[in-house]
């Protein structure tokens, strides 16, 4: 609600929101035109005469094809994607059914179970990695894809499990009365009643939970140590830099490539995930 | 077909004692409706026949099985819900199919049963459409036809016409009557509508606080109420209730009187009546018992009103009058000639004359 | 279900029947559906924590399970000056992200609440700093960091701001602010697009109301919208903080802690020295220290939920 003249408009609105906008995109700007600049250009002092920040006037895909076929690029692609569907996967059936139990049924302790899982929903990942990677070692689970498909649903469980609780809680109790009485156990009842529901929310916190595995790293950085097994954020972090020397075309490409399925699965579903966003700090 | 039988049916919530040792026979093909205001533990006891609230001790029997410990889903009952209840995400037709499907029905008998349960009710049009898409009184129906698609030993009710507007709760009325009538499944409806419980029911529950206060037929409550709650709740408008005090009459017999009344306990009550001579009484009468005096009626059975506001509703006319410190209501004809501020002189009807307990609120 | 049908079952269908019969009680059909959800938070959660606690309490290294010290290592890590500064970073860079994220996401949501063309759009856009992984976006800014090839130098020097190099990340204060402007970047989309979801459940007419009551526009925000988007608020910047002060990608990325050790956070530090060194029970203390606060915050945050549950 602005009054008066349209220099007001521009003043208090455009002007603010367009810097905001610029200011949080540019970095992506600057990761696509560093994975097309050919090294000659990339390599050239800021304060050089002929420094072009903004554009490139050789663009090159020769960053992307050193990437992909001189590094294990593709391999950490295929990790994360089997990774993170995994964990979504075993995440988001553990948090449906402990959110359903939270939501709609009558047993000892409830209350605080509902508090325990809410309070490890904010433990940090921080907190555990070193006891965890002693745990994950020896569970002999170390440096392979299980110690992460088994430790991300610990910060997605939660997570899935809060944001589905609120999800059944507004769903009317009757309808599963209801097919309770047409024959259906309590099981069936949540099987074929509630979830197909529910599916808008399952689908948030799906989105959400494979972005946030995506997203991933200390874990990751921590329990995998082979090039072959790593996922894109630490492949990207470890293998892309020799010592000191940072190969930055590569190192954009790959950051590039690398956001690309979280970007694509936050594209279709923007709605869904602005809606697990916002369930998410929902009380 | 079955008759439904509890036995000092008890329900506690933590500190709230919900149901207080009902006892109850409901006959086979009955259609019994319990009514009563909110919180009296109607939909509480309908809810533990159904199998969705745990019984805290009694017993209920469905048919001659005792289903306690029985799921909802083996109670072999099938229930309709206020809000309807329909699933969302299913068609009318999967709707109604879900119960068959899930008891295993075969694929050719379910279609056979919900296209009959379909044309009873008149919603062979809408199989196909999602719950989304219907009408309020489409809604009902459906919920209906998934209860009766299931052949069910009892029906269940849980104000299923309250979500409805005026008009289309009257006509639903009249076609669940009907449809009890052609189906005669035993039925328990709840309800705190007393019009409805009225015209459905075969006999009638009033429940208040968890007790139940009086099982008859409807006419058998209206007439001979056992105490003031259920002669107040039955009736629209309500029973008017005037403290009295008893006293002998000059003549003989018993009167009683206020600041406003004046009147001859009709001699067939004045037994009951006379124990309390003396003493306070509470007299109840109904506003259809009540009527615009003529010169020919004994003045020892009229009263002098004054008229509030008249409320001429067509087919009667409403007058809500002050007789001494008491406001009445009183259902007189149509074209009656009263105005505000009026006085009048009204006639009961000595054979429609209630009387109560101030104290035990029972009828004397 | 009469008897005699029921004898005649096999004994698997019997025992298939009670665990049927089990599911339909609340209680058990509760256990069932919670039991995997408890298996991997027990496994990976409440017996690391013990096992943290435990591995901080003796000598341990990788590799080697160590001796009983006692609080040995919180007392070494109370005299090592490098902790020292870890913690006051770790205070400083939470409070001053915080302030900044708070005013600049509220800033933004406030932009956002309003119709114009566009809106789903850049909507969807400005959330891209939040979903996209964060170590790859925090190479893009290492990148525009870089001292000799920085885009942010040629940018401040065309406009003017500055007359030489700028070492953004080699300067021990500047390497802070530089890891705080990128925190900042990163989690104003959050606060900007959980705020928006709050004032998108504020009613218009409580602003009509109070314009036409006289309040200018600085008033209706302070009067009306401030007080009523406070829960939200509180509940994000709670979840915020968490986040921030148990924060390691960032860190770890751009500046490794350094330079001098200079911008270590608790997290970045307790990496440094249980897996950099191979000391597990030193690093597991200092991560632990991390507790007493994040404890204190999901209590005022459990609290806050209760009372305005209970309101």
């Amino acid at each position: 609600m602005i009054e008066g003249a349209a220099w007001r408009k521009w003043v208090y609105f455009y002007i603010p929101l367009t810097i905001f906008v610029f200011l949080l995109l540019f970095p992506f700007y600057w990761m696509i035109v560093t994975t097309v600049r050919p090294d000659g250009e990339l390599y050239r002092p800021w304060n050089a005469p002929n420094y072009t920040p903004f554009w490139t006037a050789n663009p090159t895909l020769e960053h992307i094809q050193y990437l992909l076929e001189e590094t294990l690029f593709s391999t950490w692609m295929l990790n994360t994607m089997i990774i993170a569907l995994a964990s979504t996967a075993i995440s988001l059936v553990c948090g449906v059914f402990a959110g359903y139990a939270l939501a709609r049924l009558n047993f000892p302790f409830a209350g605080s179970l509902g508090t325990g899982i809410f309070i490890t929903y904010l433990v940090p990942q921080t907190l555990l990695f070193i006891p965890l990677s002693d745990i994950v070692r020896n569970f002999r689970l170390g440096d392979t894809p299980w110690a992460l498909i088994l430790t991300y649903p610990t910060f997605l469980i939660p997570f899935c499990t809060w944001l589905m609780m609120g999800y059944f809680k507004a769903i009317p109790k009757e309808l599963e009365e209801c097919a309770r009485i047409d024959g259906a156990s309590r099981f069936k009842a949540m099987v074929y009643i509630i979830l197909p529901i529910a599916v808008p929310g399952i689908l948030s916190a799906g989105i959400f939970a494979f972005t946030l595995s995506w997203n991933e790293f200390i874990y990751a950085l921590v329990f995998l140590s082979s090039p072959e097994q790593k996922t894109v954020p630490v492949g990207v972090t470890s293998e892309l830099i020799r010592g000191d020397v940072f190969f930055w075309g590569p190192l954009m490409a790959g950051a590039l490539l690398g956001s690309i399925p979280v970007a694509l699965v936050y594209s279709f579903f923007v709605e869904h995930y602005v809606a697990g966003l916002t369930g998410s700090v929902k009380g | 077909m079955a008759q439904v039988v509890i036995r000092s049916l008890n329900k506690r919530f933590d500190e709230v004692h919900a149901v207080k040792d009902v006892n109850l026979e409901i006959r086979d093909k009955e259609f019994m409706v319990f009514v009563g205001p909110s919180g009296c533990g109607k939909t509480t006891t309908l809810r533990m026949i159904a199998g969705l609230e745990s019984i805290t001790s009694g017993q209920i029997l469905i048919g001659d099985r005792v289903v306690n410990d029985l799921p909802p889903m083996d109670r072999d009952i099938a229930m309709v819900f206020q809000n309807y209840a329909l699933y969302p995400h299913m068609s009318v037709y999967d709707n109604m199919a879900f119960g068959l499907k899930m008891r295993k029905f075969d694929r050719e008998e379910i279609r056979r049963r919900v296209q009959e349960a379909a044309d009873i009710l008149g919603i062979r049009d809408y199989l196909h459409r999602k719950p989304r898409q219907l009408s309020g009184g489409q809604r009902q129906r459906v919920a209906l036809g998934r209860a009766i698609v299931r052949h069910p030993q009892v029906f269940l009710f849980d104000e299923p016409l309250s979500n409805l507007d005026a008009k289309l709760r009257v006509q639903m009325r009249v076609e669940l009557k009907k449809l009890h009538e052609r189906l005669g499944t035993t039925a328990v409806y709840v309800t705190h509508d007393q019009v409805e419980a009225m015209t459905l029911g075969d006999r009638v529950v009033v429940m208040r606080d968890g007790v139940v206060q009086q099982v008859g037929e409807p006419l058998e409550l209206y007439n001979n109420p056992v105490n003031r709650f259920v002669a107040g709740f039955l009736g629209s408008p309500a029973m008017n209730f005037a403290p009295v005090r008893v006293v002998a009459a000059n003549g003989g017999g018993l009167r009683i009187e206020n600041d406003g009344l004046r009147l001859l306990v009709p001699p067939d009550q004045a037994g009951r009546v006379g124990r309390y001579a003396g003493r306070e009484l509470t007299f109840g009468i109904r506003p259809e018992d009540l009527r615009i005096a003529t010169d020919s009626d004994p003045p020892d059975l009229t009263f002098e009103a004054i008229v509030e506001v008249v409320e001429r509703l067509g087919s009667e006319t409403l007058l809500d009058i002050r007789v001494g410190s008491s406001a009445m209501v009183a259902a007189v004809e149509p074209s009656a000639p009263a105005r505000v501020r009026d006085r009048l002189r009204l006639a009961v009807n000595p054979e429609r004359m209630h009387f109560f307990d101030p104290e035990t609120e029972r009828t004397v | 279900m009469s008897v005699t049908t029921a004898a005649l079952r096999t004994p698997e269908a019997a025992s298939r029947s009670r665990v049927k019969g089990l599911l339909e009680d609340e209680r058990w059909l509760a256990a069932a559906l919670l039991f995997p959800t408890m298996l991997l938070l027990g496994l990976f959660i409440a017996y690391p924590f013990v096992k943290g606690v435990m591995l901080s309490l003796t000598s341990a290294r990788v590799g080697e399970p160590g001796d009983w010290v006692g609080l040995a290592n919180f007392a070494k890590i109370w005299d090592d000056p490098i902790f020292r500064r870890a913690v006051w970073n770790t205070f400083w860079y939470t409070g001053v992200t915080t302030v900044f994220k708070l005013a600049l996401g509220l800033w933004l949501a406030v932009l956002l609440n309003r119709h114009f063309r566009g809106k789903a759009f850049v909507r969807a856009f400005i959330l891209l700093p939040f979903i996209i992984p964060t170590v790859l976006s925090t190479f893009a800014w290492k990148w525009m960091f870089d001292p000799t090839f920085s885009v942010l130098n040629w940018t401040f020097y065309k406009l003017g701001l500055i007359t030489g190099r700028i070492n953004w990340l080699g300067d021990p204060d500047l390497a802070m602010v530089s890891v705080m402007v990128v925190n900042i970047w990163r989690g104003v989309p959050f606060y900007a697009i959980s705020l928006l979801a709050g004032l998108q459940t504020i009613s218009p007419e409580l602003h009509e109301a109070a314009a036409i009551d006289g309040a200018r526009p600085w008033q209706r925000f302070w009067h009306v919208t401030w007080p009523l988007l406070l829960p939200v608020t509180m509940v994000v910047v709670l979840f915020s903080v968490i986040q921030t002060f148990a924060d390691f990608q960032l860190v770890y990325v751009l500046t490794g802690g350094g330079p001098a050790n200079a911008t270590h956070l608790f997290a970045t530090y307790a990496y440094q020295i249980a897996i950099g060194t191979g000391l597990l029970s030193e690093g597991a203390a200092i991560s632990l220290a991390m507790f007493p606060v994040l404890f204190l915050v999901v209590v005022v945050q459990l609290l806050y939920i209760r009372r305005v549950e209970t309101r």
